[in-house]
């Protein structure tokens, strides 16, 4: 039975797909990896200095790809392009491809290729062939890795990394505030929804950085930096803390408030999200990492316990942000707005926005990324010691 | 600070400036010249609508020939329902009723577009689920599109 009780005719079947669950998951991943690279950056956490260049690399992989679940549900990606060149000022949706180029091309290509600049010029001399015409186009000409100009950039990188991190809260605060700013929706209409986002948003994005840094040191058979990722996973308790205080909060006002839609969506809490939001979301995506990230802070453990638990507790919090997402975008299409029916998601495969093309655009970024860690190492001074000491050489 | 160790800067300066610049030109040549005449959309769009040919010529056309059906359709429940709502739009046929005729209806398709059972739908309109009510049979078999109830012993169905 697809529906229950009374729906209006354009309620019974969902406009909002799991690629619409997907996006902001992506954007997520985006705004958190850049406020875990700014922590280094702009607040001196030197401790997480070995993941800053992967975070970067994280973020603008997972950028590239974050519009693309959008171009595949509206179509026409032939016509996207438009809202550049007749921007709608009013719409926060058409407005979402200025936040985006602004983030993309002014705060994270500009970030990183400052930081990458003199590995940029040392690889432009080292290497060869197509490689070597890569890297010299991403010189703009210039080889100039003289103290003072290094110093430049260390200065304007940083310039750029504070307006960064409110770019990064803009760029994802606007994906909780298209879904808050919905009045007609009581599901997601909240002035808390930006905030609870942004939240959200830094616990996946640490987290991703967290499994990935230690999934690509294992891949090159080199000790994770234990004081790294130990400070890595206090953040991530610290930033999941704030953001389950936050959607406690929601919850609360929602209860105390009752207002007429309490009852339609209390029901459908408890019967068609009881499993992705209670059981998923809740228990298992949030209750359970913040107790294991917990018992780290206060049990003496060992480095491989600890290492076991973070990667646990990461893949836990990915799969909980995920159903997060999930039940905001398609718990908010399920009841009706006569507060007297409910239907059901029925999500292809195989299809436009069925879960096939959700899986690859969930595969592509890390695809991006390897391209991206090939091109641009983000290993430390030491590790790409011999390439400095090949250039010292000619 | 020496202003050619920040000459690399002056440099990316240079090719955002040409990507914006690049983008203007784009942009001039791209948005139509009637765009924002009348609002957010193409001025000329309006003319252009304007002068595409009219494809409904109204219920008064097809009564005008057809009134043997305006007296059966006027005491059904299809009274109110244009004739092109169901027949498609028939200028062409008001304008040369003997040389051009109007393609035959599938019932079996027609009617369940308004008439497919639905729960959005108001208890008391009429529908069925039509595999159910009659196999895929066309509607037309039992019922007269005109007039659609059936007069049984028991009264109207």
């Amino acid at each position: 039975m697809p529906t229950d009780g009374f729906m209006y005719p354009n309620e019974i079947e969902l406009q909002w797909s799991v690629l619409i669950v997907l996006y902001p998951f992506l954007t997520g991943l985006v705004a958190g990896a850049f406020i875990l690279a700014s922590l280094e950056r702009v607040f001196r956490v030197e401790a997480v200095k070995p993941t800053y260049r992967l975070a970067l690399l994280t973020a603008l992989a997972f950028l590239l790809v974050a519009p693309l679940p959008l171009q595949l549900h509206l179509g026409h990606p032939e016509r996207s392009f438009e809202m550049y060149l007749t921007p709608h000022r009013s719409s926060a949706m058409a407005m979402f491809g200025f936040v985006y180029l602004w983030y993309l091309m002014a705060v994270l290509v500009l970030e990183i290729w400052l930081d990458y600049r003199r590995d940029i010029v040392v690889l432009s001399q080292t290497t060869t062939g197509i490689k070597r015409l890569l890297y010299r186009v991403l010189t703009l000409g210039s080889s100039n890795i003289s103290e003072n100009a290094l110093a430049i950039d260390n200065r304007v990188g940083w310039v750029i990394t504070v307006i960064g991190i409110p770019s990064a809260f803009l760029l994802h605060g606007y994906v909780g505030f298209i879904f808050g700013s919905i009045k007609a929706n009581p599901w997601w209409s909240t002035p808390l929804m930006p905030v609870v986002f942004l939240f959200s948003a830094m616990v996946s994005g640490i987290a991703a950085v967290l499994l990935l840094y230690m999934l690509l040191n294992r891949l090159r058979k080199q000790p994770s930096d234990i004081r790294c990722v130990d400070t890595v996973a206090k953040y991530l308790f610290y930033m999941f803390i704030i953001d389950f205080s936050l959607e406690m909060v929601d919850l609360i006002h929602r209860i105390y408030e009752s207002d007429e839609s309490f009852r339609s969506l209390d029901f459908m809490v408890h019967t068609r999200l009881f499993l992705s939001q209670v059981v998923i979301q809740i228990l298992l995506g949030t209750v359970l990492p913040i107790v294991l990230l917990a018992l780290t802070q206060v049990a003496r453990l060992s480095e491989i316990a600890r290492k076991r638990i973070y990667v646990f507790a990461g893949c836990l919090t990915l799969i909980g942000i995920f159903a997060m997402r999930w039940n905001v975008v398609i718990g908010g299409q399920l009841f009706s707005k006569s507060f007297l029916g409910y239907t059901t998601y029925k999500m292809g495969f195989a299809t436009k926005e069925g879960l096939l093309p959700a899986i690859v655009l969930t595969v592509l970024p890390l695809f991006i990324l390897w391209v991206l860690v090939k091109v641009l190492p983000p290993w430390s001074e030491k590790e790409t010691a011999p390439v400095s000491a090949a250039v010292a050489a000619n | 600070m020496k202003l050619k160790d920040a000459a690399h800067l002056f440099r990316l300066a240079g090719v955002f400036a040409a990507g914006i610049l690049i983008f203007i030109l784009v942009r001039s040549y791209l948005v139509p010249k009637s765009f924002g005449q009348y609002g957010h959309f193409r001025g000329d769009a309006l003319t252009e609508i304007k002068a595409q040919p009219i494809s409904y010529a109204g219920h008064q056309a097809c009564e005008a020939c057809h009134s043997d059906v305006l007296d059966l359709k006027s005491k059904g429940k299809h009274a109110q329902v244009n004739c092109e709502a169901c027949h498609g739009p028939l200028a062409k046929h008001a304008d040369d009723p003997g040389g051009v005729t109007p393609e035959k209806l599938d019932t079996a398709k027609l009617c369940v577009r308004c008439h497919e059972a639905n729960s959005a739908k108001p208890k008391k309109f009429p529908q069925v689920a039509s595999m159910e009510h009659s196999g895929g049979l066309a509607c037309n078999e039992c019922h007269t599109p005109h007039s659609p109830a059936i007069v049984t012993e028991g009264g109207k169905k």
